[in-house]
Formats: C-alpha cells, sequence, structure tokens
C-alpha cells in the first residue's frame, strides 16, 4: 500500500465517520438485499445479527458537525448529549435505512430512550437488550440466552434468515478474525505509538461500526500494512498515556488530535469499546451461542456499564496501565453521564493507589474549543516527562 | 418518605403520630444494633425485600431515605459540597453525593442518632443503573459483603417467564445464601409467607388510600401527603403488624375526612375549596419540600395521583404479595415498580391517571439528579398533553441539592401553570 492509498484509506474512514445519513449502509443495503439494524453504544452480539444476514449498525451520537434542533426539545439541560442528536438523526429521517434499533442497558438514558423511540417510530422494530449484571452461567446466563433468542427471533420477523448453528460460528471467526486484527493493532500501538496515531486508529475502528465486518478487517490489514511500510512514522518524545471512560458519548474528534498535539502518546483507550469487549477469541468448538454467553459473562472488559462484583475497583484498569507502560491515565467523561463519572473516584483512588498520574476532562461530543484541554494535557505531558527524567 | 421535622404541619393525625412512633423505634434499634447484634442490610426502596430481609431478622436501611431526610433536615448542602470535595462531579445523582457526605461525617441519621454499618450491601438494581455505583462506591467504604440482585426492565411493557425465573434464580442462589451466611441462620420460608401475607393486608387498605383521591373533593393529597403515606410500606415496615395496624388506622381517617366532605390537611391547615386537581410526574425536591407544598395549597391545588408513590410498587393493577408464592411474587414486585417500566406505559399510566382520577392537569417536576425518572419526561409531557387534552406544566428542581431549587421560578411557573387551567376552564365555560 502506498501513501496515496493509505490516504485514500484514513479519508474513507473519516468521511464514514462524517456521515450521518449512513450512504454506506445504504449502498450496502442495495448491493445486498439485507437488513440494517442500529445499536446504541456500548456493546451488542454482533456476531448473531451477522449470521442472520442483518448488518450491525453502531450508532455514536451526532459529533460536533451535527446541527440538533429538535432533539434538544426532548431532554432538559442536565442529560448528555448523545441521546439529542440520535434522535435528531431519527427525527431527520437520516436514520430511515434502519430496520430497526437495540438499545443495550448500559444506563438509564439510553434504556428510557428505548421507550422514546417506541413512541416516537412506531414502525420501527425496538428492542431493549437487557445485559446480565448476574454473571453466572446458571443464572445471568440463562437469562441472557433468552434475551439473545428473543432478539434473533425480532430479526426474523423482520424477515432475516433464522439463527443457524453453523452460520453462528462462522460469523463468530469473522469477528474473532476482526478483533484479533484490531488486538494487533493496539499492540503495536503500545510497543512503537508514533507508527499508530489514536486520532488515525479512531476512526479506522469507528469505520468499523458502519461496515461490514468483512470489509473492515481488509481495512485494518490495509491499514496496518501502511503503518509498518511509512517511514515517516518516527518516534517523538512524548508522553505515554492511557484515555479511560465510558465512551459511550464520543469525543469529538478534535478533542483526540489535541492530546496527542499536546505532547501524548494513547498508547491504550477505551475509545469504541466493542472491537475489544472481549480480552480473548471466543471459542469455536461446542454451543456456538453458549461460547458467546460465556464470553459476555467471564471474559469482557470492566466496563463502567458493568457491575463489578468480586473484584477489586479500578484493578483491570491499573493492570492495562502497566501492561500497556503509560505513565499517566486521562479519565475522560461526557457531561452528565452517571456511570461514567460515578465511577470516576473508585478509578481514581485505584490509580493512585498505584502511584499513577492522572487527570481527569470532561466533554460533550459537539465540544468546539480545545484550548483547555490542549492546556491541561499539555501540562500534564509535561510533569509526565519531567517525573519520568528524575 | 416522611421527614422528621414536620415543618409548617401544625396539624397531626394519629396516623402521623403513629408513623413518628414508628420511626423512632426503628432508628433506635438501628442504633442500638451494635450493643445488641442486630444486623442490618442497605438496600434500595424500588425492588425492596423487605419481608425477606425481616424473615431474617435483618433491618433494611436505606440509603435514599437517608438522602431525603438529610434534605428536609437542611444538612445536604454540607454533605453533597463535602463529597463534591472528594471527588464526585457536580453532574451526578445527589442522592449519592448527599450519602456520601453523611457517611463521611459520621453517618448520623435523621433522629441524632448513628446509623451502624451494613452488615450486607444488598444492590435492587432495580429501575435505577445509578444504584450500582452507588453501591460500588458503599462496598468501597465499607468493605463488607454485598450481593447484586438484577431485575430485569420492562422494555417491552410486560413481565415475561424468563424475567421472573431470573429474578427467582438471583433470590434463591444469591440472596438468600447471603443473608444465610451473614445472619447464620436458615431460610425461612413460612415466616417469609407470614409476612408476605401481612404485607398484602397493608397493601389493601394503602391501595384503597390512594384510589380514595378519585373522589371529589379528594380526601387526600397524593403527592406531598402521598410521601407520608408511602413510608411505611415501601421502607422497613412492609409485613409488619405495625404496618397492617398503621395502614388500617390510616384508612379509617381518609374514609372520614371522605364522608365529612373534607380535603387534606397540607402546611397550611385543612384545604379549604379545591381549585385544581393535579397529576404530578416525578419525586418532589425535599430541600423546600414545605414551600414547595404550599405553593400548591395556597392556590388550592391538590395532586390527586402522583407517579412518585409508586417508585415502591404499584398496586392499583391488583399486584398484592402472595404467600402462595413467595419468591415469584417478590419477583414480580421488583419488576413492576414506576421506573422499571418503559416510557410507553408510563404515559399510558399517566394519561388513564388524568381521567380516572378526574384531574385538571398534568405536571412534571423533572430534577436534576435523577435519569431514571428525567430522561424522556419531556416526551411524556408532550404525549399526555395530546392524549388527553389537558394542560401540562413543567418545573425543574432538585431532589436534595439546594442551589437547584429556585422558589422565585418555581412559583412563578406555578402560578402561570394554574391560571392557563383556568382559561382553559373559561373557554369550555366551566367555572
Ligand atoms: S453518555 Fe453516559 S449517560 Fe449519556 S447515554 Fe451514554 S452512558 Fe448514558
Ligand atoms: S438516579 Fe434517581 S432513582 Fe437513581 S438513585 Fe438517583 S434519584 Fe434515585
Amino acid at each position: 500500500m502506498n501513501s496515496k492509498d493509505a490516504e485514500e484509506l484514513l479519508e474513507r474512514a473519516e468521511a464514514l465517520y462524517r456521515d450521518h445519513r449512513l450512504q454506506s449502509v445504504r449502498e450496502w443495503k442495495r448491493r445486498s438485499g439485507g437488513l440494517a439494524v442500529g445499536y446504541l453504544p456500548i456493546y451488542i452480539p454482533r456476531e448473531l445479527l451477522h449470521a442472520q444476514g442483518v448488518l450491525p449498525v453502531g450508532l455514536m451520537g451526532g459529533g460536533d458537525d451535527l446541527e440538533v434542533i429538535r432533539g434538544d426539545s426532548y431532554y432538559q439541560s442536565y442529560i448528555c448529549h448523545l441521546p439529542r442528536s440520535t434522535l435528531e438523526l431519527g427525527l431527520n429521517g437520516s436514520l430511515d435505512c434502519l430496520d430497526g434499533m437495540i438499545f443495550p442497558a448500559i444506563c438509564d438514558v439510553i434504556r428510557n430512550m428505548s421507550g422514546m423511540w417506541k413512541m416516537l417510530f412506531p414502525d420501527k422494530l425496538v428492542r431493549y437488550l437487557d445485559l446480565p449484571q448476574n454473571f453466572d452461567r446458571e443464572i445471568g446466563g440463562k437469562f441472557y440466552r433468552r434475551q439473545l433468542e428473543e432478539l434473533s427471533q425480532d430479526m426474523v420477523a423482520l424477515g432475516a434468515r433464522p439463527l443457524e448453528e453453523e452460520s453462528l460460528r462462522r460469523s463468530m471467526a469473522i469477528y474473532n478474525e476482526n478483533r484479533r486484527l484490531v488486538r494487533e493493532l493496539w499492540e503495536l500501538r503500545r510497543e512503537e505509538p508514533w507508527k499508530v496515531p489514536a486520532s488515525e486508529f479512531y476512526l479506522i475502528l469507528r469505520a468499523g461500526l458502519v461496515l461490514a465486518v468483512e470489509e473492515h478487517s481488509r481495512m485494518l490489514e490495509n491499514y496496518r500494512m501502511h503503518v509498518h511500510a511509512d517511514p515517516g512514522r518516527k518516534p517523538m518524545d512524548q508522553a505515554r498515556v492511557l484515555v479511560t471512560g465510558c465512551f459511550c458519548e464520543q469525543p469529538p474528534l478534535g478533542f483526540i488530535k489535541t492530546l496527542e498535539r499536546a505532547g501524548c502518546y494513547i498508547v491504550e483507550d477505551d475509545l469504541v469499546q466493542i472491537h475489544r469487549w472481549f480480552h480473548r477469541d471466543i471459542p469455536l468448538e461446542g454451543d456456538p451461542l453458549e461460547n458467546c454467553i460465556a464470553a459476555f459473562l467471564e471474559d469482557a472488559v470492566a466496563s463502567p456499564t458493568r457491575y463489578i462484583g468480586d473484584q477489586e475497583k479500578g484493578r483491570e484498569l491499573v493492570e492495562r496501565a502497566r501492561r500497556s507502560g503509560a505513565e499517566g491515565v486521562l479519565f475522560c467523561a461526557p457531561s452528565f453521564c452517571d456511570p461514567a463519572l460515578l465511577d470516576q473516584p473508585m478509578l481514581v483512588a485505584a490509580v493512585e493507589k498505584a502511584g499513577i498520574q492522572w487527570t481527569g476532562f470532561k466533554y460533550t461530543e459537539n465540544l468546539g474549543q480545545f484550548q483547555v484541554i490542549r492546556e491541561q494535557a499539555g501540562t500534564f505531558a509535561d510533569s509526565i516527562r519531567l517525573w519520568s527524567g528524575v | 418518605m416522611a421527614g422528621q421535622e414536620a415543618g409548617a404541619s401544625a396539624h397531626k393525625d394519629p396516623s402521623q403520630l403513629r408513623q413518628k412512633q414508628m420511626l423512632a423505634e426503628y432508628f433506635t434499634r438501628l442504633a442500638q444494633a451494635p450493643e445488641t447484634g442486630g444486623r442490618c442490610a442497605y438496600t434500595f426502596v424500588p425492588g425492596n425485600l423487605t419481608e425477606l430481609l425481616l424473615s431474617f431478622d435483618v433491618l433494611p436501611v436505606l440509603p435514599e431515605i437517608n438522602a431525603l431526610q438529610s434534605g428536609m433536615r437542611g444538612k445536604s448542602r454540607d454533605y453533597i459540597a463535602l463529597a463534591e470535595k472528594l471527588g464526585h462531579s457536580e453532574d451526578v445523582c445527589t442522592y449519592v453525593k448527599c450519602d456520601i457526605g453523611m457517611l463521611k461525617s459520621g453517618n448520623i441519621g435523621p433522629t441524632g442518632q448513628r446509623i451502624p454499618a451494613p452488615s450486607l450491601l444488598l444492590l435492587s438494581y432495580t429501575g435505577c443503573f445509578t444504584f450500582v455505583k452507588w453501591f460500588e462506591l458503599l462496598r468501597e467504604q465499607y468493605r463488607c459483603p454485598a450481593v447484586m440482585l438484577h431485575v430485569p426492565y420492562q422494555g417491552d411493557g410486560r413481565i415475561t417467564a424468563s424475567m421472573r425465573s431470573y429474578v427467582v434464580d438471583q433470590l434463591r442462589k444469591r440472596v438468600i445464601p447471603a443473608l444465610e451466611q451473614v445472619t447464620g441462620k436458615a431460610y425461612d420460608e413460612e415466616r417469609l409467607r407470614e409476612l408476605l401475607a401481612r404485607s398484602a393486608a397493608a397493601e389493601n387498605d394503602f391501595s384503597w388510600i390512594l384510589e380514595a383521591a378519585k373522589n371529589i373533593p379528594s380526601p387526600i393529597d397524593a403527592y406531598f401527603g402521598g410521601v407520608y403515606y408511602i413510608s411505611p410500606i415501601f421502607t422497613a415496615f412492609r409485613g409488619t403488624p405495625e404496618a397492617v395496624s398503621y395502614y388500617r388506622e390510616l384508612r379509617a381517617e381518609v374514609e372520614e375526612r371522605l364522608r365529612l366532605k373534607k380535603g387534606p390537611v397540607t402546611p397550611k391547615g385543612e384545604l379549604g375549596r379545591e381549585r385544581y386537581r393535579v397529576v404530578v410526574e416525578g419525586p418532589p425536591n425535599w430541600t423546600s419540600f414545605w414551600q414547595f407544598w404550599e405553593m400548591f395549597a395556597e392556590e388550592g391545588a391538590v395532586v390527586v395521583a402522583s407517579s412518585y408513590t409508586k417508585v415502591g410498587g404499584i398496586y392499583e393493577n391488583g399486584f398484592r404479595h402472595d404467600p402462595s408464592r413467595p419468591l415469584e411474587s417478590l419477583a414480580e414486585y421488583c419488576m413492576g415498580c414506576y421506573t422499571n417500566l418503559n416510557l410507553p406505559t408510563r404515559t399510558a399510566m399517566l394519561a388513564r391517571y388524568l381521567q380516572e382520577y378526574r384531574a385538571d392537569g398534568f405536571l412534571v417536576n423533572s430534577v436534576k439528579s435523577c435519569d431514571s425518572f428525567s430522561a424522556g419526561q419531556l416526551l411524556i409531557l408532550r404525549e399526555v398533553e395530546n392524549r388527553t387534552g389537558k394542560p401540562g406544566g413543567f418545573i425543574e428542581s432538585d431532589l436534595v441539592d439546594p442551589r437547584y431549587f429556585s422558589a422565585a421560578n418555581v412559583k412563578n411557573r406555578l402560578e402561570s401553570y394554574f391560571q392557563m387551567i383556568e382559561q382553559k376552564r373559561r373557554r369550555e365555560g366551566i367555572s
């Protein structure tokens, strides 16, 4: 892949990121004649939809270039921004190519929004996916299986093919491969962060929310080839940081670029976490649905949306910081986001106990001014460099 | 639920005095727990398992109640400030911060006595995700055993067999073993059945009391007054003989008021002419509770139905705790709480209240703290207005953060709202 191709790849990823009308999804539907179903952050089992021939389309709000007019009139000022922009997109017809919507159980705003969607779009399928908070296979697993069966029946009712073991196994293998490619880039970024700038990687991951997984895997491969081959990617004196948060509502791209420009190498983050929801591949032998369930119960990341029952809060974060060689932690949370902001004090305590420096930011997806962020991140990066030199 | 400082309310009915005494005894038992060896479990109002806890002789402690009591007693400002100083965001639910602030200030309850540390954190995750974080935070503080009961949401507006068995499984395999472990006692289903039978008896009377507001004039205020009525049944008393006699007595009082065609007792004394009947969605503000109530009373407004009195459970559809199906009925109770219902169900319920309670209008008190209640309220408002043709009003405040209660603003809004009802009446030729 030459640098022109690489440029085109990144341009395409950015175009997909900014394409609120989901042109790529419309084209996919035209080409394949398949169904497309939207889902809200943070996690849904995409393999299932894929196995039934349905394109899962990840929605992450409206970013910083969507004018929100009608969406605002549905929410009080103290509710985060993502539901407003998502509603705006629904109301202005941007999402009309979607045959249904899935609202995973991550917080009360998304939960209530599932009902709002039912009321505002009565002709569309709406599924509230109640992800279990009990992680015992015999209890939460049994409940989750039923949730997944209902989800799959919904797809059939829309016109998708029934869920079959073999096709699910195939889809799981395809998603395993996709996650493996993501992990490889992840690891490369830990080793040589200058090769995989977070702002680029972020766009590539966002593309994975709207593209068919097979196409996204090709994009990941091409990107990997490019970063390995590009001689222009040279190390600089930057501070290695871990960016953590709930990242349901996303910060604008400019926010990520600002952190990088302020002297931070983002060596680990929680952005677009669905691509790294599991630590390992989901095994393919045996009952595939049971394996998907077991992975969710036993192998998922410690997201603020999951109850951490028997583990020390923040332990996983500290381990990740250590493993990635992060010298500092940046806590980022959307304004008015209860899951992220209530989690933060516990994680901060764990990070402090581990002797890791940290700082925190709040953002909204439509944040326009980055000066303050730049100064704060710059000071933080400087202090890390200063201390690491001691 | 009931604040200990009765504020402006001079007149006290026997039921109010009895409630005060019940609460005083409860807090004393709690305070003495370290000496008596008594145990307590912290848990939440929605989906509470009071009968199950009491069957193990474990007293429930409800942190939301402690927070609202702190709000009513003027303590919440300092508690919240302390929590924010400790790193809690200004954006999050103020109940949590108020509780953390109270804990860091010695955990002194509303009667001035210390609330003991929990023997168990029983996280009943019903209708509010914040609960999960709240108890993760408390677990870090207390380092005590914790057990989670995940109550599935009625996303499709119904309870399925899978939802029910998920909750029952958790009760059987998680919650009960945790209680056995903490208390050293075996699960006694017979005892639980006795408690549930008493719950059902109290629930019959309680349900009758709320429905008494269908009369004109209404003998009760189902929001401000309702806060008192729900207190025993949604907290530590459901299933006890005290709760049964409390509700029997309260019912007799309401029957008497009904016979005499009397309105409710408000902070301004007995309500004279009932001028407006309204349905209210959302919890009240606690820091200016009396002032808020007075604003209604001054206008002759009575709240005839409210969603807040359904946070701990809904009985109007016939649900009663059922001793013949103890765990199943506990599961159904948990799943039936108001904030565990989806928005279409909430909307339909409120629209129905407007018709059945012959209300003049619908009012939303939107609290900054609570996504569970507030996210979606503006759509509910619109829909209820459309479906009923009755005027809707909107006020914003908070639960226990006094910074978000602007008396002048709320009063203005309420006055213009009642004027709106007046104008509508004139247009329709109703005086
Ligand atoms: S940003 Fe936070 S509060 Fe808002 S919808 Fe997402 S998880 Fe919920
Ligand atoms: S968010 Fe609402 S329901 Fe949840 S703890 Fe706070 S006030 Fe209670």
